[in-house]
């Protein structure tokens, strides 16, 4: 019988972590903004039926990046939690804190248990609140810990880059239009500087539109709605940002 | 729902014992549940009463209630029961758009009301009946459709028009006579609030318009466009228009002889 070599945790952890990194910064990146009347979420996805974001419960939102089966299950999961706790308490019981939490224990859980390898998946939990100043937006990353996120926030292959250009140009009260042409702007860029062209067909646009009548304030922007918001009007958010916000890179 | 079989099934319905009863119950009994579809639609409307033996239990009790963006479902029967089951199938309608991203179709809608009634049998058989009526759009038929149950699940489509609960036998006779294919919406909401008039009229468990309390039926419209219900100032103009209408003639309108 042969003894393992010694490999110390340190290593270990570094080695895991690098794992997943490698497989995040694989993918396409998604960009998740606040707006004047909500948040916007827009992913590069050309693929019309495996969703980047998708609804988890009245007001709250997922985004993923990284591997799809993984992050799928994860969002099962998001939205049996968010359903049950509705059922058997009351529907304004289900917050985005809750949920990021229990998607941190899951992740920091996978991610330090020798048995398994770890996810190859970053998050964005957002929640719409009543007002500009209510919304939440929590990142977590492949490890299980949890960011508290403000403005704008990128996950994904280059997000680093993205993130800083987002949080150059991102101020509060954007309106959608001049929000989801900065986050296709920002997302349109490429590692060495030079610009690609996102059309409609290629983005994968949704909202919590906090204006919403209906309960469920979760809303996908599709073909001719999202063309038109596209174009519409001279691209007001070109000019400097005034008020500069963070928005710290995924790893 | 499977998942909360496994998971918590003292939440779910079905899977609770049976007390023994002796005697009647006195619980909250909800009563009449009327739908009609016209071209472009389907009107769902339901009386606000709820009795419990020969008292008034509740007198602006509502009994219609949004499925989903595109159906709606009216329950007659044990009140508590019946508000449970809307809750359930609401958060399982919810829950599997949810999971698999497009909402399920009509007809899978209406067949799992009809599990949910059928796991309620053994209340049902102790006087604890569930009697829904669901109307929703259908997406692949461009239509409004109706559907009715029995206390055991049993499901039949409706053609036109449906009423459940202890006053449906007089909202059905009024509806019979009134109904038309071609009714527009105003005229669909106009015969159903007619139907509950004259369910009111006769069944003593049904609760007709209250003026001076300002209590008028729950009156909802689905059609192509998603779920909506009438507001009360809405209900109240066709109320009021029936009831000026029937302080001359108290049966209502009358149909041609032959």
């Amino acid at each position: 019988m042969s003894t393992p070599f010694y490999v110390s945790p340190q290593q270990a952890m570094a080695d895991r972590a690098e794992y997943a990194r490698k497989g995040i910064a694989r993918g396409r990146s998604v960009v998740v903004l606040q707006y004047n009347d909500g948040v916007v979420f827009v992913a590069e996805n050309p693929s019309r039926a495996l969703h980047k974001v998708s609804e988890i419960y009245d007001r709250i939102a997922f985004a993923a990046v990284g591997k799809y089966n993984e992050f799928e299950n994860l969002r099962i999961g998001g939205v049996r939690y968010a359903d049950l706790r509705g059922y058997t308490y009351d529907r304004g019981d289900v917050t985005a804190r809750g949920l990021a939490n229990v998607y941190a224990q899951t992740l920091g859980t996978i991610f330090s248990s020798a048995g398994e390898k770890p996810y190859e998946v970053e998050l964005i939990v957002a929640e719409v609140g009543e007002g500009p100043e209510d919304d939440q937006i929590y990142r977590l990353p492949h490890d299980g810990s949890i960011v508290d996120e403000h403005g704008s926030v990128a996950v994904g292959g280059n997000a680093d880059q993205i993130s800083n250009y987002l949080g150059q140009r991102h101020r509060d009260g954007m309106t959608l239009s001049e929000a989801l042409k900065l986050a296709v702007e920002s997302l349109a860029r490429d590692t060495n500087g030079g610009e690609r062209t996102l059309t409609a067909e290629q983005l994968e646009v949704a909202v919590l539109d906090r204006t919403r009548p209906q309960q469920r304030k979760f809303k996908r922007l599709l073909g001719r709605q999202l063309q038109r918001l596209l174009e519409d009007g001279p691209g007001a958010d070109a000019a400097v940002a005034e008020e500069p916000e963070e928005g710290s890179g995924a790893e | 729902m499977d998942f909360l079989g496994s998971h918590a099934p003292e939440l779910l319905p079905g899977n609770r014992p049976l007390p023994p009863v002796k005697g009647a119950l006195e619980i909250p009994h909800g009563t009449t549940i009327v739908a009609a579809s016209f071209p472009g639609g389907v009107v769902l409307a339901g009386d606000r009463r709820a009795t419990m033996g020969n008292v008034i239990a509740q007198r602006d009790i509502e009994k219609v209630f949004p499925a989903d963006e595109y159906s709606a479902v009216g329950i007659a029967g044990t009140a508590g029961l019946a508000v449970e089951m809307v809750k359930l199938f609401q958060l399982e309608l919810e829950h599997f758009e949810k999971v698999e991203g497009v909402p399920l179709s009509l007809e899978g809608k209406a067949n799992r009301l009809s599990t949910m009634i059928r796991s309620n049998l053994g209340m049902a058989m102790q006087g604890l009946a569930v009697v829904p009526l669901f109307a929703g759009w259908d997406a692949d038929r461009q239509k409004g459709r109706i559907f009715s149950y029995d206390v055991t699940g049993g499901r039949s489509e409706e053609q036109g028009y449906a009423a459940t609960g202890s006053g449906s036998l007089f909202a059905r006779g009024a509806l019979k006579k009134l109904f038309r294919e071609d009714l527009t919406e105003e005229q669909a909401t106009t015969l159903v609030v007619q139907a509950l008039y004259d369910a009111a009229d006769d069944d003593s468990a049904t609760g007709g318009p209250d003026l001076a309390r300002r209590i008028f039926p729950i009156v909802t419209v689905i059609t192509d466009e998603g779920f909506r219900r009438l507001t009360e100032d809405q209900c109240s103009e066709i109320v009021r228009a029936i009831h000026e209408r029937r302080l001359q003639e108290p049966d209502g309108p009358r149909a041609a002889l032959l």
